[in-house]
């Protein structure tokens, strides 16, 4: 295949995916390096591109300081009971103690937050959300970011980072392909911020026809951050916490303003509150210091999220689903009920048309939910993603190595879904993390750490043969072959990723075996990952847009090997509700009250696990937390 | 309800190619006319819907589990920084109208180009501070929050 190479050089800060956590970067890099070179590169296009595409309708993670709401420090304790206690408190709280200045931002940028009418403070749906008109979130955001690039290369698919052949385990710039023209994109960059997306369909969706596109989390969210983070060799930590989401059925529309701003609730098919009853055997798998109604009911501790879908698991599969939202008391006030719309169409128009397509008026009846497929990701209410430094004044030792944000390769850095452990960032939070991780590349930069990086014009030619290398084998085989699809030479990307979903899905603990896995099934799906990764040496891609889709399952592909060692070495089920391990059905704090942290050799495949520890926010007085707990 | 493009309507200007996250939208090229040519990797989150000068783009309900008869059409007004939504249902009786804001500042000339303001000191290069804080944070003098100013620390082990 004859393609233009286009080289950029001279970049001081490249970010790879310009979503919330991309476009943070972009926009805050051109005041800590005014004189720098910032340089974007995008799958899409800036002005819709990531999770945000369609708009939202709250910014989840506002802590309100402003108005003596919140503190940093509350945050992390709320994200933390959340996810089982498995997170990064240093990066937490640095992103919760940052997160309001970037909300003010947008605010005076022209997007419409939405405020109480009698305190003047933002509409709280609750503790943590504020209610925006976000239809225009993205292209607001990417104004800002547009504004401070050198240049924004739209439509280019990112497919490997570049490695310095001067000093080892160092980044140099990232390549990848135009999806439009087919040319041969290079970076040459003395940093790297990994701002690509998280993983939607690793796993087999609940509809598998047309409506494989109405996932929860957005398509195009290919786990290119895994994919880019993990063949560079970097380490990762908490792949094992996939989510999964109760969400209206179907349309997967979102759930939070329903409960927290509606104020609507859940019932089984018989009108039957029916969580509390499951609350006692699941204390029994998760001990009482993470799950206490009693204490919950008093001290308003949330409920981790994945043990209210172990309820509504429990209960389907004990034959009383469908679990309904009780949306006809809400609605029955125009205010709310018109909210309850505009929720839809600020952020999964889908729902919408579900439900008109299926007349369900929810004034007049009780919609249905249920449990998604599980999702891989790191800026929602879960923490996949490298294992990154924290910022100097906040991270013990075995959290800090120099620079915030930055992964254990050097000058490679993370925000957002790239980021592990800090969950419940959101948008707001992921341009948070965008902003640290540019602002410490930037004095990583001055530092002069980035000096004398050497690419070898080899390793620009390899990695260039094997961006192409689907196109051009599909070339030698589509002739041997009267028409079709159904060659023995080569698969298309469509059917590998089928392959994929289905083994994730029956080996991995998806939706089809109601989430259950155990060590027997991790290691099939690891000896059938392997046979795929050997088969992704034969895709077939029959124009750009398939090579495009070629390399989304690539690093999809990488993205689920994580996943499926990160879950076979953490031998408890931690989570229940976003799976099981069958073999060892109990949360086991005595042994696994610690991160996973997982590195891939790139030149071998073989993974090495560790623990590293959990470190947690303290108030100087014990027995005041105590109490509050 | 991935979208689909009207043939009477769709001049072929490419507005929605140009704007798809999902790398859907193309030309064909017989008909010189936009389609999707990947319905199952379709968000239906209408940004080509939203971008085209013709309303030449709807959308039809997955066939999985959405019958067919209703429609959700939208307007998003730029200049006046409004979005306009009409949803009617299946059984032809239900009908809404829905308006929202989407920006309170005219577009491309409100946000700031940060090559302009003054750069940071040295003071703050080596402080945990970003652009624009302390004072954003909480829009008074309060200086940002460290483990220390919140009376914390950090501890390993199990607790809580």
């Amino acid at each position: 295949m004859a393609y233009k190479t286009v080289v950029e050089d001279d970049i001081d800060i490249l970010v790879c995916g310009a979503g919330l956590g991309g476009t943070g970067a972009a926009w805050e890099a051109r005041y800590w390096g005014q004189d720098k070179k910032i340089v974007i590169a995008e799958k899409a296009n800036i002005d819709r591109s990531g999770a945000v595409a369609q708009g939202l309708y709250a910014i989840n993670c506002y802590m309100g300081t402003r108005f003596g709401e919140n503190n940093p420090e509350d945050h992390v304790r709320y994200a933390r009971i959340d996810l089982m206690g498995m997170v990064r408190e240093d990066l937490l709280f640095d992103m919760a103690r940052h997160v309001d200045s970037a909300v003010h931002q947008f605010e005076e940028w022209g997007l419409p937050l939405m405020r109480n009418p009698k305190t003047g403070a933002y509409q709280r749906e609750g503790r943590w959300q504020i209610m925006i008109h976000g239809e225009s979130y993205k292209p607001i955001v990417a104004e800002a970011a547009k504004k401070s690039a050198d240049k924004v290369f739209n439509r280019v698919c990112v497919t490997h980072l570049l490695m310095d052949e001067a000093k080892p385990n160092r980044v140099a710039g990232a390549v990848g392909f135009n999806v439009r023209t087919g040319d041969y994109h290079v970076f040459k960059s003395k940093s790297v911020v990994v701002a690509a997306g998280g993983a939607s369909n690793i796993y087999k969706p609940r509809s598998v026809g047309e409506g494989a596109g109405r996932v929860w989390y957005a398509p195009w969210s290919s786990g290119s951050a895994y994919g880019l983070l993990i063949g560079a060799g970097a380490k990762m930590t908490q792949m094992e916490n996939r989510i999964v989401l109760a969400r209206f059925k179907d349309g997967y529309g979102p759930v939070g303003a329903y409960f927290l701003h509606l104020k609507t609730y859940t019932q089984n098919c018989l009108g039957e509150e029916y969580e509390s009853k499951w609350w006692p055997g699941l204390q029994e798998i998760v001990g009482k210091e993470y799950l206490d109604p009693e204490v919950s009911h008093a001290t308003h501790r949330p409920i981790p999220t994945c043990l209210r879908n172990h309820a509504l698991m429990s209960e389907v599969n004990a034959g009383r689903g469908p679990i309904h939202m009780v949306t006809m008391e809400a609605f029955q006030d125009p205010h709310l009920e018109e909210i309850g719309w505009h929720n839809f169409l600020g952020m999964t128009v889908g729902q919408a048309v579900l439900w008109a397509a299926t007349d369900v008026d929810p004034k007049n009846e009780n919609p249905e939910l249920t449990t998604s497929e599980p999702y891989v990701m790191g800026s929602h209410a879960t923490g996949c993603g490298a294992w990154c430094s924290g910022p100097e004044d906040i991270s013990p030792p075995e959290y800090f190595w120099g620079y915030n944000r930055m992964t254990t390769v050097e000058g490679l850095f993370g925000a957002g879904d790239a980021v592990g452990g800090t969950p419940h960032a959101f948008s707001s939070g992921s341009f948070t993390e965008g902003r640290l991780a540019a602002k410490a590349a930037c004095q990583y930069i001055d530092d002069g750490k980035a000096e004398g990086i050497r690419v070898s014009q080899q390793q620009l030619d390899d990695r260039k043969k094997e961006i192409y290398k689907p196109l051009d084998h599909y070339k030698v085989y589509r002739n041997e072959i009267t028409a079709g699809s159904v060659n023995p030479n080569y698969i298309n990307p469509r059917q590998g990723l089928d392959r994929l979903q289905k083994l994730m899905d029956e080996y991995a603990g998806g939706a089809g075996v109601s989430y259950m896995t155990n060590d027997k099934l991790l290691h099939i799906g690891l000896k059938k990952l392997k046979l795929l990764e050997e088969d992704l040496e034969k895709l077939g891609a029959e124009d750009i847009h398939e090579l495009m889709r070629a390399w989304e399952l690539k690093h999809r592909h990488l993205t689920s090997e994580a996943v499926v060692q990160h879950t076979l070495f953490r031998k408890e089920t931690r989570w229940p509700g976003y799976y099981y391990r069958g073999d060892a059905l109990k949360l086991d704090d005595e042994n696994w009250h610690v991160l996973t942290v997982s590195r891939r050799d790139p030149k071998t495949g073989e993974y090495t696990m560790e623990k590293a520890p959990c470190y947690h926010i303290v108030e100087e007085n014990e027995q005041a937390e105590a109490a509050e707990a | 309800m991935p979208t689909f493009v009207y043939m009477t309507r769709c001049d072929g200007c490419g507005h929605c190619v140009d704007i798809c996250p999902s790398d859907i939208m193309h030309i064909d090229k017989v008909t010189r006319r936009a389609y999707n040519i990947e319905p199952n990797m379709c968000w239906e989150c209408y940004s080509c819907v939203k971008a085209c000068p013709h309303q030449a783009i709807d959308v039809r309900g997955y066939a999985d589990f959405a019958p067919l008869g209703h429609s959700v059409r939208v307007r998003r007004d730029e200049e006046k920084g409004v979005i306009a939504w009409r949803i009617k249902f299946r059984n032809g009786k239900t009908d809404m109208d829905l308006l929202a804001p989407i920006t309170t500042k005219p577009w491309g000339k409100h946000i700031p180009q940060l090559k302009d303001v003054s750069g940071p000191t040295q003071e703050m290069r080596d402080s945990q501070l970003l652009f624009n804080e302390p004072k954003y944070i909480r829009l008074d003098d309060g200086g940002i929050h460290t483990l220390e100013s919140n009376g914390l620390k950090m501890k390993e082990g199990v607790y809580y």
